[in-house]
This record gives structure tokens, sequence and C-alpha cells, in this order.
């Protein structure tokens, strides 16, 4: 795997400041690398410009300085436009702001038939995607009519059906009940094992317990880059910046407050246990 | 109460009414209407409500669904019903004060308000039995060759269907508001006509706001999702006439055909 999923060279980006204001850097050369068929999680508390990071992936944003580039192809290149969004899908945090049909499978067709493709193509596609979210016996529903969990799976499925090779969860399980955001961590599982590579953007620590590589956005830069073990044992340096931990970590950390010999690293429920038993006897 | 209204709603179904192409069931309503309008006596519109029911019961649609539609225009019916009965010359059967019902009055009211009924009821027709991007669909490329002359038929159609999706959306929305500042002592359903339409100010800023919200974060989604206008789009269901399409369409401009002549001999 020579080619990297997404990489950012001193990304830098403000939004067109209003007049008479300077304008203010959202994002302040940020680089990362994300190698393909990989789970990266994305955190930083609201404003810190995890979700304009998110946006400069598959061009909706362009940078104001610096460079993305995306499966070899820079963003900023206009002739490609198509291509890296077709690439790199987006599931946003209102799936009632995704959905543009009234009919489920004509929603989910959305995209391919944006980009052209026969009609034997799209209907294979469409019924893969909702197959992949566990939708496909809802396909002539409304809607309107669905739950919230199972309005976002639609929405996924319409990502899906532009069969891309990267996913952009921004903020997706925000708005869910705790059985939706189960459904969208399942459907992200399921696309890791397909190979998938899955950017999740999110303040649900919890979800980010089993990514290969976590990076907390703060004020626009990367503040911490790794493994979810050597981010989160860094338990003050994240709550100095504003975020949480996963609840394992913070019991860890508290417990090593109180003197106890414990691996900071232990992260699973599972390690957590046998760690504190380990201790205890 | 918001969700009684059932304009642009879809039953979707597997009829032979939901089976034709949309561009079929489109032709069929203006053939109706062109019909309806032709039709001056009681056969005709015996006709008229014969098609009408027989398409209503083809497509499994309750009448209820059908005069439920009925409710948002009954001032319009109730009001063209009072006009003709009382204006209409002729030979006077009721004399009360200065009002005056004709026998002419009575038949033309009864007429026209069964023409409006029917009228109505085609078009919901149309809206129950095929889906809100089929029916753009339909219109788009009905409308396609409209092209030429520079107007932008896929965006007018795209607008139609989003605008539609959103009903359902924004009436949800509306009642949640609604509850909000109900919870907050506001009274709706008191007062007078200012009363009631000031009460309303409250509902609609917020409504309007979100609904810009809501424009803006699904212009990035369907450009995330590679948008990008009409230009080389294709179609999950491809518009292609069937052998019913074609028996439907003979049906309809037999009906206009057969209706003109009839009305023409006074029927």
């Amino acid at each position: 795997m020579s080619e990297l999923c997404v990489k950012t060279e001193k990304l830098t980006f403000h939004y067109p400041p209003g007049e008479g204001e300077s304008p203010r850097d959202v994002l302040r050369e940020v680089d990362i690398e994300i190698a393909p068929g990989t789970f990266t999680v994305i955190l930083g508390h609201n404003g810190s410009g995890k979700s304009t990071l998110a946006r400069q992936l598959n061009a909706l944003l362009l940078p104001s300085g610096g460079s993305v580039t995306v499966f070899g192809m820079d963003t900023a290149d206009e002739k490609l436009l198509l291509d890296i969004r077709r690439r790199v899908g987006m599931v946003f945090q209102n799936p009632d702001n995704q959905i543009v049909s009234n009919v489920v499978e004509e929603d989910v067709a959305f995209a391919p038939e944006n980009l052209g493709c026969p009609t034997a193509e799209i209907r294979r596609r469409v019924d893969e995607a909702l197959k992949t979210v566990g939708m496909y016996d809802y396909r002539e529903h409304a809607p309107h009519l669905l739950s919230g969990g199972q309005k976002q799976r639609v929405a996924i499925a319409g990502v899906l059906a532009m069969e891309p090779q990267c996913v952009v969860f921004d903020e997706a399980t925000a708005m869910l009940d705790p059985g939706g955001r189960r459904d969208v961590i399942g459907i992200i599982n399921t696309l890791r094992q397909k190979g998938v590579t899955v950017i999740l953007i999110t303040h649900h620590m919890d979800e980010a317990v089993g990514a290969d590589k976590v990076i907390v956005m703060n004020d626009g830069r990367v503040a911490l880059e790794g493994t979810p073990r050597e981010v989160f044992r860094q338990v003050e340096n994240l709550k100095g910046m504003g975020l949480t931990v996963p609840d394992t970590a913070e019991l860890i950390w508290r417990l090593r407050q109180k003197g106890l010999e414990l691996d900071p690293e232990a992260l699973t429920v599972d390690e957590c246990a046998a760690e504190i038993a380990e201790a205890l006897r | 109460m918001l969700k009684d209204i059932t304009l642009g709603q879809y039953f979707p179904g597997d009829t032979p009414i939901h089976r034709l192409d949309p561009r079929t069931k489109i032709l069929l309503v203006v053939f109706y209407i062109v019909a309806l309008f032709n039709a001056s006596g009681f056969l005709t519109y015996g006709i008229m409500a014969a098609a009408l029911i027989t398409a209503q019961a083809l497509a499994r649609i309750r009448p209820s669904a059908l005069l439920k539609g009925m409710k948002p225009v009954i001032m319009i019916i109730v009001l063209t019903a009072v006009l003709n009965l009382f204006y209409t010359p002729g030979e006077v059967i009721f004399q009360f004060w200065i009002l005056k019902i004709t026998r002419e009055g009575v038949k033309t009211a009864f007429f026209m308000v069964l023409r409006i009924m029917m009228l109505i009821s085609c078009t919901f027709m149309l809206t129950y039995t095929t889906s809100p991007i089929s029916l753009t669909d339909g219109l788009e490329t009905l409308l396609s060759p409209l092209k030429r002359i520079g107007l932008p038929v896929h965006e007018l159609a795209m607008m139609m269907s989003i605008a539609l999706r959103f009903i359902p959306t924004l009436i949800e929305e509306t009642e949640k508001i609604m509850s909000a500042q109900k919870a907050r002592g506001a009274q709706f359903d008191t007062g007078g006509i200012i009363d009631k339409a000031k009460a309303m100010l409250p509902i609609l800023v917020p409504l309007f706001i979100s609904s810009f919200r809501r424009a803006d974060e699904l212009a990035v989604a369907m450009e995330a999702r590679c948008y990008h206008g009409g230009q080389g789009r294709t179609r999950l269901r491809e518009l292609r006439y069937a052998p019913g399409d074609f028996a439907a369409i003979g049906l309809g401009v037999g009906l206009v055909v057969l209706v003109i002549i009839l009305s023409r001999m006074g029927l």
C-alpha cells in the first residue's frame, strides 16, 4: 500500500472574513496521514476545527494554505472533484437534512444517478448498500416515517452506493439514541472488514477505543496523535483541552492517583478489569 | 391537526395505476381535465365520474382519502355553489327577499361543485399513486423539449421534489415549535383573527431560520454525493412506456373525444 488515503501538508484554512475583520485560522498547519483500510477517530471539542478538517477531505472546502491529497489526487484540482467525492463519502450529523427523496431506495440511488451509472448498475448498488446497512426491507418506505437511527442508516447507504474507498462520519452519531449509535458503529465495523478506510469524527470517547489511530484536534491544530492507548493515557492533557476520556481510562487514572500500581494503557473493559484484579490480589 | 394535510402525499402500492408510467398519468390528468371542462350534461358528467371511480378502485385508494383532500378547498366549493345558486338567471323556483334561486342556478351549482371536486380528485389520484420522484422525473422528461428555449427544467424538477420531500419534515418541526411555544404559555386557538395571526409569528420565525439551516446542510450533503446538476444524470427507474401505457393513453383520448361529441349533442 504505497498510496496514502489522506495526506495533508501544512493545511491551513480560514473562512472568508467579514468586512473589516481579519481572517481567523480555523485550521493551522495540520499535517496528518491516514493509511488505506484503517480506522481513524478524530476527537476535539466544539470549535476545535475537526468538522472543518473533515470537509477538507472531500473538497467541500478547499485549503487556504498547504495541500490536501486524497488517494494521490490534489483536492484543489477542480477536474478531479467528482472523482474525489466518489472515493471519499461523507455522512453528516442530521439524517433529515441528508435525505433528498421521499422513497428510501430512490434516495440511495441519488449518488449513482449523479455519477451517471447505467440503470442495472444503480439497482445493484442500491440493493447492496441497503443490505449492508440492514435497511433492505424498508426500501420502499417513506424516510420521514423511520426512526432517527434508521434514517441515518439510509443516509449511510446513500453514501455507500458511491462505492467509496473511504467514508468520513462527521459526528454522524451525535443526534442518535444509544440504539441508533450502536447500529452505526456496527456498520463502521462491517465497512472495516470490507477494507474501507473509515474516519470517524466524534465526541463520544468510547467510540474511539477500537480505532487504529486517534487524532485529537485543539484550536485548529493536531494536539495529540497515536494509538488509542497512547492518546488516552494522557488523561490530564485531554482534560486540559476540555475533553473527557473513556470510562475505563478515567477509572484507571483515578485509581493511579490514589496510588494503585496499574498499567495506564489498559483500555478495554476486560483489560481494565484484569488489571484491577491483579492489583488487588 | 397539521398531520391531516394530504397534499402531495404518496401512498405506495402495486396496482395497475401505480405501475403506469408517470408521463402517462400526467397526460391522463391533462386529458381528464380537458374532458371535464367539456362535460355539460348528466350523461357526460356521469361518464367522467365513472372514469374517476374506476381509476380510484383500480388504484385501491380509499374514497375517504380523496374526500379528505377536499378539506382545504371546502370554502372555495361552498362559495362557488352559493354564487352559482343565486346569480344564475332563469326560471325562478324559490324566492326569499332579494335572493332568487333558479332552476338553471341549481343545475349549474351542482355541476360546478361536481367539476371542482372531480378536478381535485383527479390531481390527487396522480400524487397518491405516483412517487414524487417519478412524478418530477415524468414532468422533467415531458417538459425537456422546453430546455431548448432556456427553461431550467431539471432545476425546477429538483426543487419540486425537494419541496415535496420536506413537507412532512417541516410539518413535524412546526408541531414541535408549537408545543414549545405552548409550553411557554402561547395560545393559538383563542382571540380574534388578528390575535391568531400574531400568535403565528413566533412559530414562523424559528421555522424560517431552521429551514434555511436545513437548506444549507442539504446542499452540502448533495454536493458530497456528487450532485452537479442535471448533466449526465441517469435514473434508477428509466422511464419506459409499456403496452399498458399505450392502452391507458388510448382510453384517455377516447374519453376526451367521447365527452366532446356527447356534449356537442347536448347530453
